[in-house]
């Protein structure tokens, strides 16, 4: 038994249950996310160890062998996804007991909030592709609820576009699934690319990618698919912004990676084109949307779907370096994302509104705040020697060496474009003066509403976003350590045997062995 | 028995995606159902029908004596059934609620969130 790999989905399930139970409880639903989430961390932490330890880690639920059961199983990618996981959801947990107001917690914020993780950590370790699919509707409900909880008009205009385009995307990935099943006649992933190599109608199977490839870029808003999200994620209560943008769309980006490395990589000379040249515009439309913005979390939310672009050509070009320079650049930006919604919050907050015209001298004002900003907004951006510079660097040499000229050289012009963003909020709401329309008693009015207690809760709000902060400059300063973890993770990913073997057992149990093997099935 | 299958579920695929396109929310949420039903169909006529032979072992045996249906899709579409109508009964309440507060059964009139 190997209960690190289970206890990522089991404990945030646990958490919810337990906050549940005191439903009418503020302070103890309160303790639980925090404690909860702290108990998360330490888990993940412990399977990243393992990992690092054995390579891979597996744990076959309810003790029926693979492929007949389903498989949790942990590989490098898995884990560090995991921490990663654990790491927003604590920085969120603090971050919302002062940002969450109670009308939204007397709704079942924290438990959601628990749901939600667990789903996203059960998506990251399962190895079963229907099980995969469970997990991300255990995500996507919890994801609907919280975007609704406060009923105010634009949320429930951005929910309906957002529900619409993810239950599309969901449908489109069951029917992937039924179709996978009747061709190969299972379920389980490492199984799957055993009897996929073997498959004869290789145009079906590039039919199956591609189906796979719409319904996980919808998720992970891929051009042309993407509008689901800057219609959605500035509309419900900053924290929850933040959990979406640094975790949800990662999903889909960790199931492309997953399943076009192990599952379809034999379809790549096909869709490699496709993978390449959608990356190329999602990044180049995400920052010219949003450069014509002007909403603080509108702005982000663009380049959301503009930074997603970074880790699919990572994908893409397919080499271990590029892999690696893509989980890199997710690893990057759900730490730098995150606190870069954070800190949105902190300054409507302060100042009462998003609108970066009405907004202005936090520089003065608040200077931590502003060196908070400062580092997460240039690391976004590639400004060396911050987290995002090293993302994109390998992104780019790895680029060079697959001969992507054009493809490199747009990833470059739009590290320059979201400078520009960066800079506009930047000049807006750090630089220039207060604009006088913008009346201190309003801003006043707003803190007071939100929570009785102002002064304590600001310094809850500082202290994931300063961690958070600090996290971009230490991936930068331990780039090189962190890197070779990513070299692990492009190594596994390129070469899906070991994954496949863990999954399966030894050699002995290859692939002539299994497809010999009595399944009790009709099949014509 | 499968090719009247197919043009059913093509048919409810055309359905599903022509009420997604109407602009009334209500049309959209009954293109929704429509779709995962058609998802449904499709698993468990993809994976390959059998009729009348249940996936049984007669005592004393250990595999069963001929071909049977094979029980994991119908698991499989079991499982997929009980989220959609999860999800779905979300998305009535959904539109109920905006249909509320936006006073409009037009997906026109809710573009304030956009561009």
């Amino acid at each position: 038994m190997r209960p690190e790999v289970a206890l990522p989905v089991l404990l945030p399930l646990l958490s919810g249950a337990i906050s549940l139970l005191f439903w009418r409880s503020r302070p103890m639903q309160r303790f639980t996310a925090v404690a909860g989430n702290l108990a998360l961390l330490v888990v993940a932490l412990w399977l990243m160890a393992s990992v690092s330890a054995e390579g891979y880690v597996t744990i076959q639920m309810g003790g029926w062998e693979a492929p007949y059961g389903i498989t949790l199983v942990a590989d490098m990618l898995s884990a560090v996804m995991v921490v990663l996981t654990a790491m927003i959801g604590l920085a969120l947990a603090v971050y919302s007991l002062a940002s969450t107001g109670p009308d939204h917690e007397k709704f079942g914020y924290y438990p959601l909030m628990h749901l939600l993780l667990a789903g996203v950590a059960g998506a990251f370790l399962t190895g079963d592709i229907f099980n995969l699919y469970v997990w991300f509707e255990v995500m996507l409900v919890a994801s609907f609820a919280l975007l609704i909880l406060g009923g105010e008009k634009a949320q429930m205009e951005g929910a309906i576009k957002y529900v619409t385009l993810n239950l599309l995307a969901s449908v489109i990935f069951l029917t992937a699934i039924g179709l996978l099943y009747g061709m190969v006649g299972t379920l389980n992933m490492a199984d799957i690319a055993l009897r996929l190599a073997e498959a004869e109608h290789r145009g079906m199977v590039e039919v199956l990618a591609v189906m796979f490839m719409v319904a996980f870029g919808i998720k992970a808003a891929a051009f042309p698919l993407f509008f689901w999200l800057p219609a959605s994620y500035h509309t419900p209560p900053v924290a929850v912004s933040a959990l979406f943008a640094g975790l949800l769309t990662k999903v889909g980006v960790y199931s492309l990676f997953r399943v076009f490395t192990l599952m379809f990589d034999e379809t790549m000379d096909y869709t490699q084109d496709l993978l390449i040249w959608g990356a190329a515009l999602t990044m180049v439309t995400g920052v010219l949307g949003a450069a014509a913005q002007y909403e603080f979390r509108r702005i982000l939310s663009f380049h959301i779907v503009s930074q997603i672009g970074y880790m699919i050509l990572g994908l893409a070009l397919f080499t271990p370096l590029a892999i690696a320079g893509g989980i890199f650049a997710v690893m990057h930006n759900i730490v730098v994302k995150t606190n870069l919604f954070l800190i949105s919050g902190v300054t409507r907050r302060l100042q009462g509104t998003y609108q970066l015209k009405k907004m202005g001298g936090l520089y003065r004002e608040r200077p931590w705040l502003a060196v908070a900003f400062f580092i997460s907004a240039f690391s976004l951006a590639g400004v060396p020697p911050l987290s995002g510079f090293f993302a994109k660097f390998v992104i780019v040499r790895a680029g060079i060496e697959a001969e992507a000229y054009v493809v490199t050289a747009i990833a470059l012009a739009v590290g320059l474009m979201t400078l520009y963003s960066m800079v506009k909020i930047w000049h807006e709401v750090f630089w220039k003066a207060l604009p006088e329309d913008n009346l201190v008693p309003e801003v006043e009015m707003v803190a007071g509403d939100d929570s009785r207690m102002v002064k304590p809760s600001l310094w809850l709000m500082y202290l994931p976003v300063g961690w958070l902060a600090l996290c971009a400059v230490l991936i930068g300063i331990y780039a090189q350590p962190l890197m070779e973890i990513m070299a692990i993770i492009g190594d596994q990913l390129t070469n899906p045997r070991g994954y496949i073997e863990a999954v399966m057992g030894q050699e002995a149990h290859g692939s002539d062995a299994l497809l010999e093997a009595p399944s009790g099935e009709a099949r014509p | 028995m499968e090719p009247v299958m197919a043009v059913a579920i093509g048919l409810l695929y055309a359905a599903a995606i022509f009420m997604m396109l109407r602009r009334s929310i209500v049309k959209l949420v009954i293109g929704l159902m429509l779709l995962s039903n058609a998802a449904n169909l499709l698993i468990f006529t993809s994976a390959g029908m059998t009729r009348g032979a249940p996936p049984l072992i007669p005592e004393g045996m250990l595999v069963p004596p001929g071909p049977v249906a094979d029980p994991l899709p119908q698991a499989v579409v079991l499982t997929a059934i009980v989220i959609a109508f999860g999800v779905l009964a979300f998305a009535v309440v959904l539109i109920r609620r905006a249909y509320e507060i936006v006073k409009a059964d037009d997906l026109d009139k809710m573009k304030d969130t956009d561009t």
